[in-house]
């Protein structure tokens, strides 16, 4: 029996709703909520988190390089750029880490193939069809009284979702997505593997549109950008009561290949103010402690400005981990600008699946080796 | 008279000869052509059956829908009609015999072009980028002009061949990015859909398209790169496991030198980076070249039998019969790798026809919109709504994922791509008085423009560009889609609920038909039913 047959067979039988033992995937604590942010295109690491006191970074960008005196200042070596100054509260109560020097071995510079590689948790030579966190929720689903296992807002691309085994919803707004959940009926019988698997979906869709709660009115100011938008839904989701495990956003597009300093700023902004609406939303809610959310990207972009005033695809990078038990601070190695590859590229400190054996083993207290299929040393950066 | 010649199966062939010949008209007449012509055909053929001392069988309505529906894009009620007269035998005959090797429409000139590479060194930035921005809005033109190909074509089958081809041979606008290579890489597909895979295989391996996205361009016998004779092996050819590591870095040598003429756009072969020394490769070893390379793939027996069993679940059922497998690669090998004799084979097995495998395979977007539309004769006029929704639910054409392709399969289907099919669906159903802006729509349009335009354009200006221009056309496109359901059932022997379930639907609905009070609402209950996502 797989586990869709499963949750079909106990959601047929009344009385089992009330057995507490199978309110909880055994050994999965779901009730901590995961928010992934991709920083769609690529973001420009260094720019991110400014390495001010390496003159190697001013000599590679004399026109991108964010000059030290306006570098927000966390140490005594790198600093914020200027427009994540909405983040610097986080930083000050111990909640925000940034996590430096993340990539993995060979990478592949093609925008498709470097995520996709990110979203399958793959090798650099390897192709997989499932994303890590549909591996993980088919190896350990959440609980069946959840409103799905996954939510994506603002897109159809599933990303580290994608793969038939997880319950996930794709929405733009939950007022929308109830309008056309009324299409789903879902039905009883299935005569073969592909119709069985549309009628899984259907159902999966009816049950997320019955324990989705689209009418909470928030305090909360939501800026008004796509991305605001795109943090107000994501809001609305989780504050249902039925939960869902991880909710993906994306924010975009950060592939600045010309003219990077405005749009760079502008994104930056973006990103700073809509984590900042989604604190205050998850304060709200009471979840702030029991929520983590995380930025990623394909790579970060090449350290050498290019001619246009933009930079090129690069590869290593830093990314953003938040969240009211997070243990704020610098993780990882500052960028070795010394150290560049034959493409002038930055090599990695950080295994990427090191950040998701970190949500697997520390967060949700899963054995990362089976979704991962490997084994990658989750970092200490969440309280216990 | 012509009854003292029936029953000459001779005269049969040259009287389909003669009327193939007659038409040569505009596409869509031709097709209307292919209709009449295949309506006569069944009718000489119940006349023979008739006449004939070993009568053959026809195949019969359900047969006929399944052949078509598999293989066509959909089974239209006219073509259904006049192939259940058929034998299985005869029906295949005719899909091979309709088979094209060129398109039926011309694309605008324009797509063809090709800027020397002198010529965009020598442009400033700014004009580079709005050349950028042109070729971004080009690719999409390329798009909307293949799938109206598949609206107006007389022979859909050369389409879906096509577009298996397509994902088999993998490349992408996302990568090569001039559309004339796309362009003439789809055109290379289209002509040897149903001939020889042999030729097929060199053809693709020096096509410009092919050599960019597989980066041989960049293949020197100083520094080689191993992606195309990586994937030569692994995807196109022999499949995972029948090949080493040891192989690829042989092969990718013996395919240095092989790129692209930067002022043509053609392929060039560049005899300064080819290194000619003796190469090892499954076993053989000589001073090979590329073309060498992919006669010694060709010599192995995993190469039929990959693409024997990828046709077989693009076709017949998702899970592949070893001792079919065998059998049909052996045709395929025999045949020395004629794709008309394998289609042959697998289109007339059992295996096709057998009632396990009726309903398994899930349509794929292009599949579900190409086949509603020509299904239910819908009146299209700018097919880019549709080029949209299409990628929306994960089938952007000419840019598959990966080399691997489209996987295909349940993977079509997840809530949200489940949802969209269902609403495009019910907007092309919906009720002609109840018609209003597609408000609903308008934001996937500019969701999806915007996502291909984040990935397609380094620019960032052509996101805005598009963004801001999407919802109007697309709105516009959308809102000039007909469709008349009396004139369709007009067609129907029997305007009956069942009838009509039967014509729509590749087996019996899910859910129960409720309360009907018109024919299209009756249409809408049957397309949001989940069987219709089936083939």
């Amino acid at each position: 029996m797989d586990r869709r047959e499963f949750v079909k067979t106990i959601a047929a039988l009344p009385l089992a709703l009330s057995l507490p033992a199978f309110g909880r995937a055994p050994g999965a604590s779901y009730q901590q909520l995961l928010v992934l942010i991709e920083l769609k295109g690529g973001n420009d690491g260094l720019n991110t988190l400014v390495p001010y006191a390496d003159e190697n970074y001013y000599a590679l960008r004399p026109r991108l390089a964010i000059a030290r005196g306006e570098v927000l200042q966390l140490d005594e070596r790198s600093g914020l750029h200027p427009a994540l100054k909405p983040l610097l509260p986080l930083w000050q109560s111990g909640e925000l880490a940034l996590i430096q020097g993340i990539g993995y071995p060979a990478p592949n510079l093609s925008h498709f193939r470097s995520i996709e590689i990110w979203d399958t948790a793959s090798k650099s030579d390897q192709y997989l069809d499932e994303g890590w966190l549909a591996r993980t929720f088919r190896q350990t689903p959440a609980p069946r009284e959840f409103a799905a296992d996954g939510v994506v807002v603002g897109g159809h691309d599933l990303g580290p979702l994608a793969g038939s085994a997880a319950r996930v919803i794709a929405l733009a707004s939950t007022e929308r997505f109830l309008r056309q959940a009324r299409l789903a009926t879902p039905a009883e019988h299935a005569t073969n593997a592909a119709l069985r698997h549309i009628v899984r979906v259907e159902r999966d869709i009816v049950q997320a549109a019955a324990r989705f709660d689209a009418g909470h009115a928030f305090q909360t100011a939501f800026p008004r950008t796509a991305f605001g938008t795109s943090v107000r839904t994501a809001s609305q989701v989780i504050a249902g009561r039925a939960g869902v495990a991880a909710v993906k956003l994306s924010l975009g597009s950060f592939d600045t290949h010309s003219n990077q300093a405005g749009t760079h700023a502008r994104l930056l902004q973006t990103l700073a103010d809509g984590m900042t609406a989604l604190k205050q939303a998850l304060v709200e809610l009471g979840r702030w402690d029991d929520t983590l959310i995380m930025t990623y990207a394909e790579f970060g972009r090449r350290p050498r400005q290019n001619a246009s005033g933009g930079t090129d695809h690069g590869t290593a990078s830093v990314h953003f981990l938040a969240g009211g038990r997070v243990n704020g601070g610098l993780y990882g190695a500052p960028p070795a600008l010394d150290q560049l590859d034959g493409s002038g590229n930055l090599p990695f400190a950080v295994d990427f699946r090191s950040l998701y054996a970190t949500v697997l083993e520390r967060w949700w207290g899963i054995d990362s080796y089976g979704p991962l299929q490997g084994r990658f040393r989750p970092l200490d950066v969440i309280r216990v | 008279m012509r009854a003292q010649r029936i029953g000459d199966a001779e005269w049969l062939g040259s009287w389909l000869i003669a009327i193939r010949a007659t038409c040569r008209a505009s596409p869509r007449a031709r097709a209307a052509g292919r209709f009449g012509q295949l309506a006569l055909l069944a009718i000489g053929m119940l006349v023979l059956a008739a006449a004939s001392a070993q009568p053959a069988l026809p195949m019969g309505p359900a047969e006929a829908r399944h052949l078509l529906l598999r293989t066509s894009f959909c089974a239209s009620l006219s073509e259904t009609r006049a192939l259940a007269a058929l034998t299985r035998d005869e029906a295949v005959e005719w899909l091979l015999d309709g088979a094209r090797t060129a398109p039926s429409t011309q694309p605008d000139p324009e797509l063809d072009r090709w800027t020397p590479r002198s010529q965009v060194r020598a442009m400033n930035p700014q004009d580079r980028r709005a050349w950028q921005r042109h070729t971004i809005q080009q690719g999409q033109a390329l798009r909307v002009w293949w799938f109206d190909e598949m609206l107006a074509t007389p022979s859909p089958f050369t389409e879906r061949m096509t577009l298996f081809w397509h994902n088999h041979f993998v490349s992408s606008l996302r990568k090569v990015r001039p559309t004339r290579l796309m362009y003439r890489q789809n055109l290379l597909l289209r002509q040897y859909a149903l001939g020889s895979f042999r030729d097929m295989l060199h053809a693709v391996a020096r096509d410009p398209a092919m050599i960019q996205y597989l980066d041989n361009a960049s293949n020197r016998k100083d520094r080689p790169n191993e992606n195309f004779a990586r994937e030569v092996m692994e995807l196109f050819t022999l499949g995972e496991g029948n090949y080493s590591e040891h192989d690829v870095k042989e092969a990718a040598r013996a395919f240095t030198g092989w790129g692209i003429d930067g002022e043509t756009g053609e392929f060039r072969f560049r005899p300064a980076f080819h290194d000619t020394g003796m190469k090892s490769i499954l076993g053989r070893e000589g001073a090979f070249g590329g073309g060498e390379v992919l006669e010694i793939l060709l010599a192995q027996p995993q190469t039929a039998q990959t693409i024997a069993r990828k046709l077989w679940r693009e076709f017949v059922s998702p899970d592949p019969d070893p001792a079919e497998v065998r059998r049909l690669a052996d045709v395929f090998r025999r045949s020395d790798y004629d794709i008309r004799a394998l289609m042959r084979a697998l289109l007339t097995s059992d295996a096709f026809f057998a009632d396990a495998n009726r309903a398994t395979l899930v349509k794929s977007p292009v599949e579900l919109l190409v086949g509603t539309l020509r299904q239910f004769r819908f009146d299209v006029g700018d097919v880019y709504p549709f080029v949209v929704v299409s990628r929306q639910l994960g089938q952007d054409l000419m840019a598959p994922p990966n080399v691997k392709g489209w996987p295909g399969g349940e993977a079509w289907i997840d809530a949200g791509t489940l949802l969209a099919r269902k609403q495009i669906l019910e907007r092309l159903f919906r009720d002609g008085e109840r018609v209003r802006t597609p408000v609903a729509t308008a934001p996937i349009a500019m969701r999806a423009s915007a996502t291909a335009a984040v990935s397609a354009a380094p620019a960032a200006g052509g996101a805005n560009a598009m963004t801001a221009r999407t919802p109007t056309r697309f709105q516009k496109a959308l809102q000039s889609v007909r469709f008349d359901p009396a004139h369709w059932a007009s067609q129907l022997d029997r305007d009956s609920r069942d009838e009509i379930e039967a014509a729509v639907l590749p087996a019996r609905a899910l859910h129960r038909v409720t309360s009907a009070p018109d024919r299209l609402a009756l249409l809408r209950q049957l397309v949001l039913d989940p069987v219709y996502q089936l083939k």
